[in-house]
């Protein structure tokens, strides 16, 4: 689980993670963005984020009927792009809904634990720890 | 302009009918980049001469740009109308989460018409449009957020954008605005009434889809060296920290701060009010536009007793910032955070332009005052600078009252004037009234002239710090007027928010340009900058607007400015060559 949130509190709700997790994917956008920020009951509140937590145990791999999300060793999973046959069954298995879609593809985008969004973050509310 | 883009797309929404159609404007997109730029062209098609701002045939234009969802502060809508509170051109821009929430949707612009048959609001997901009742949500009165039942019902959470206007808009107070993601506006010249005029509560917009680029890489790196830009710069660091407030003191020490209607250069509770003063005091929280790191929403937390119940409180978190501080602050002589904090809240909940009900306020201050206004007419209202428990009274009174004082403020300061008096010291400006900054010829000129009359058309402030420095002559200043607000037309139809403006010079909106697949020079930006100036001030002309009738109010030779007493001979001469290179473009 190499990114943490650190402290929602400092969320400013202006979505650069989710624009760098895109990027992550060679993408442009929000769709293929893995990362959900949204407001905790109205802005005046703050914001949540949820960025993969990189189960475990991961329930989105067990959810797959493929066999297209392997576990891995620290956590987290890989997707074999060839066996997925595009249900989204994994993306409905995430409590967090960090699990993107590439509808060009018909494939989630899974995180590849690269650490983009905290270097992005311009309030260090995400942090990066290589595992 | 890339092929797959959809940002040539525009939504027509016709209420009357409870219909909707795509059209593929290549054309537009292509010529005029987007943003205001797409807008007035399709105002000019789509609203015809003579008709009135409350006529269903009054379109609402949406149109954001290319840049939007591309690059970090690209993060502002346009809206384009003909305006209630001015008669020609209305011209608003919001950030929030509108110009993503339209581009995920998969829209360049929308244009709603018509009228709806009973109260309701537009839900658009993606490329499905839905009309859905708001008879209920119609009439609420202070305490119920419509936003908040809305959201309940609608999809998209996280990335939608909730339009919605207030009482004043349902009443179609002409200087009502229309509030996005609690904090955000299209605040200036009436939008909320037109909103209002079609039935037209509230519009959600959401979407969720990647964007095309032509060169992947070169987009990756522009895009990292931008953000550290506007991450680390200077010319950023305004925004971030105390925010815009941090105007508060410099324009007081340099008598660029408007007090009690241009009546004093003097304020004794300007510690009290300052930027510094808000964050030490009261900023609880800092939030962002969608796609912009800077986060300049700065928020108050204001808490309150209830009077008849001890030990109970409510806490409301208020956005502020310098053009409320002024407007709602100094310009009404208040002198404490918590008075600025309750007339904001209470203008929040109304739905009023913060700007244009301070000065209609100051305006009723000083006529009162004069005795131009009598207790008769004020229903027994004693108004006096710094009482902020009558201004909160006549700002309920404005919206909800039927006295005729009240109803004729609903119209703003040039109306009322006009049928009091005090024409000398109505702050107005092409009869929008004043905004912030009493800081010289740059202002007060820029704002005259401007095709929308608001501070942001050029920057005129901004114009007058330099000549705080070194003197600019007549002809000097007016190029640098034109010049400054022809540019802005570029920046404001890619749509880069101006806080961005020392990012996104002329050199990089082309290499941005470049990366949505526009081959655009210098030389065509300045072209199309002045082709969108023009196109905005043919509809003004269209609309009745006559440029010889403009006048500067007395009241601002009266006071110093930053760059001391303005020069009447100056002021004539200037205007005189304003007049004369604004027809030269036209």
């Amino acid at each position: 689980m190499p990114v943490f949130v650190k402290d929602n509190e400092k969320c400013v709700g202006c979505l650069i993670c989710c624009f760098a997790c895109g990027r992550a994917h060679m993408a442009v956008g929000l769709e293929s963005s893995c990362i959900k920020v949204s407001s905790i009951g109205g802005i005046s509140r703050g914001f949540a984020v949820y960025v993969c937590r990189g189960c475990i145990d991961p329930p989105c791999s067990r959810a797959c009927p493929e066999d297209a999300l392997s576990v891995r060793k620290n956590g987290g999973v890989l997707l074999k792009e060839d066996r997925c046959n595009g249900c989204g069954a994994c993306v409905k298995a995430c409590i967090f809904d960090a699990i993107g879609w590439n509808s060009k593809k018909n494939k989630p985008v899974i995180c590849i634990q690269c650490g983009e969004c905290a270097r992005n973050c311009p309030y260090r509310v995400l942090e990066y720890v290589r595992t | 302009m890339i092929k797959q883009d959809p940002i040539k797309r525009v939504l027509y929404i016709d209420l009357s009918k409870k219909s909707y159609s795509i059209e593929e404007r290549d054309d537009l997109f292509a010529n005029y980049i987007g943003g205001t730029g797409v807008a007035i062209k399709l105002l000019n098609q789509n609203c015809p001469s003579n008709i009135d701002a409350s006529s269903p045939e009054n379109p609402i234009i949406f149109a954001i740009g290319p840049l939007n969802g591309l690059f970090p502060i690209a993060s502002k809508t346009v809206a384009l109308f003909k305006s209630p509170h001015t008669g020609n051109l209305g011209e608003s821009h919001a950030g929030g989460r509108s110009a993503l929430a339209i581009r995920m949707a998969g829209y360049g612009a929308i244009v709603i018409k018509g009228k709806s048959e009973r109260p309701s609001y537009i839900t658009i997901h993606g490329d499905k449009v839905y009309f859905r009742d708001a008879t209920t949500l119609w009439g609420l009165k202070e305490g119920v957020s419509p936003a908040s039942l809305i959201r309940r019902r609608e999809e998209g959470a996280g990335l939608r954008t909730i339009m919605r206007i207030g009482p004043a808009g349902e009443r179609g107070i002409t200087y009502s605005c229309v509030t996005l993601e609690t904090y955000r506006h299209f605040g200036r010249l009436g939008l909320g009434a037109v909103f209002g005029s079609k039935n037209l509560k509230a519009v959600v917009i959401s979407g969720k889809r990647d964007l095309p680029v032509l060169d992947f890489k070169d987009y990756r790196a522009l895009y990292g060296e931008l953000l550290k830009q506007l991450a680390e710069s200077d010319k950023m660091k305004k925004y971030h920290e105390l925010g815009t407030p941090a105007n508060v003191k410099p324009l007081y020490f340099s008598k660029g701060l408007p007090i009690k209607n241009l009546l004093t250069n003097e304020h004794d509770g300007i510690d009290e009010i300052s930027g510094e003063s808000f964050a030490e005091k009261h900023l609880s929280r800092r939030v962002a536009c969608s796609h912009c790191p800077v986060a300049c929403i700065h928020l108050a937390a204001l808490r309150k007793p209830y009077e008849d119940e001890p030990y109970f409180y409510r806490t409301v978190n208020i956005s502020y910032d310098y053009e409320l501080l002024y407007a709602l602050g100094s310009m009404l002589g208040v002198t404490d955070t918590k008075g600025v904090l309750s007339l904001i809240e209470i203008v929040e909940e109304m739905g009023l332009d913060a700007i244009s009900t301070g000065v209609v306020l100051s305006w009723l201050t000083e006529a009162y005052e004069k005795g131009i206004i009598t207790d008769a007419l004020t229903e027994g209202l004693k108004l006096e600078w710094g009482n902020v428990d009558t201004y909160l009274e006549v700002i309920r009174r404005i919206v909800y009252g039927n006295g005729e004082l009240y109803e004729d403020l609903r119209k703003g300061v040039a109306y009322a004037s006009n049928k009091y008096g005090g024409k000398e010291f109505a702050l107005v400006f092409g009869k929008n009234e004043m905004p912030g900054y009493h800081t010289g010829y740059g202002s007060h000129l820029g704002v005259l002239f401007g095709a929308r009359h608001s501070h942001l058309d050029s920057g005129g402030y901004a114009i007058d710090k330099e000549m705080m420095l070194k003197p600019l002559n007549e002809e000097q200043l007016a190029d640098k007027i034109i010049t400054e607000e022809c540019w802005r037309q570029i920046l404001s139809s890619l749509v880069i928010c101006f806080f961005g403006r020392e990012i996104y010079i002329p050199e990089v909106v082309i290499k941005c340009l470049r990366i949505a697949g526009y081959e655009i020079d210098e030389e065509d930006l300045n072209r199309i900058g002045k082709e969108i100036y023009r196109e905005k001030y043919l509809f003004k002309i269209k609309h009745g607007f006559e440029i010889e009738n403009l006048s500067l109010p007395d009241r601002i030779f009266e006071l110093p400015t930053s760059v001391g007493i303005l020069d009447r001979r100056f002021i004539q001469k200037a205007t005189e060559i304003l007049k004369e290179k604004i027809k030269s473009l036209l």
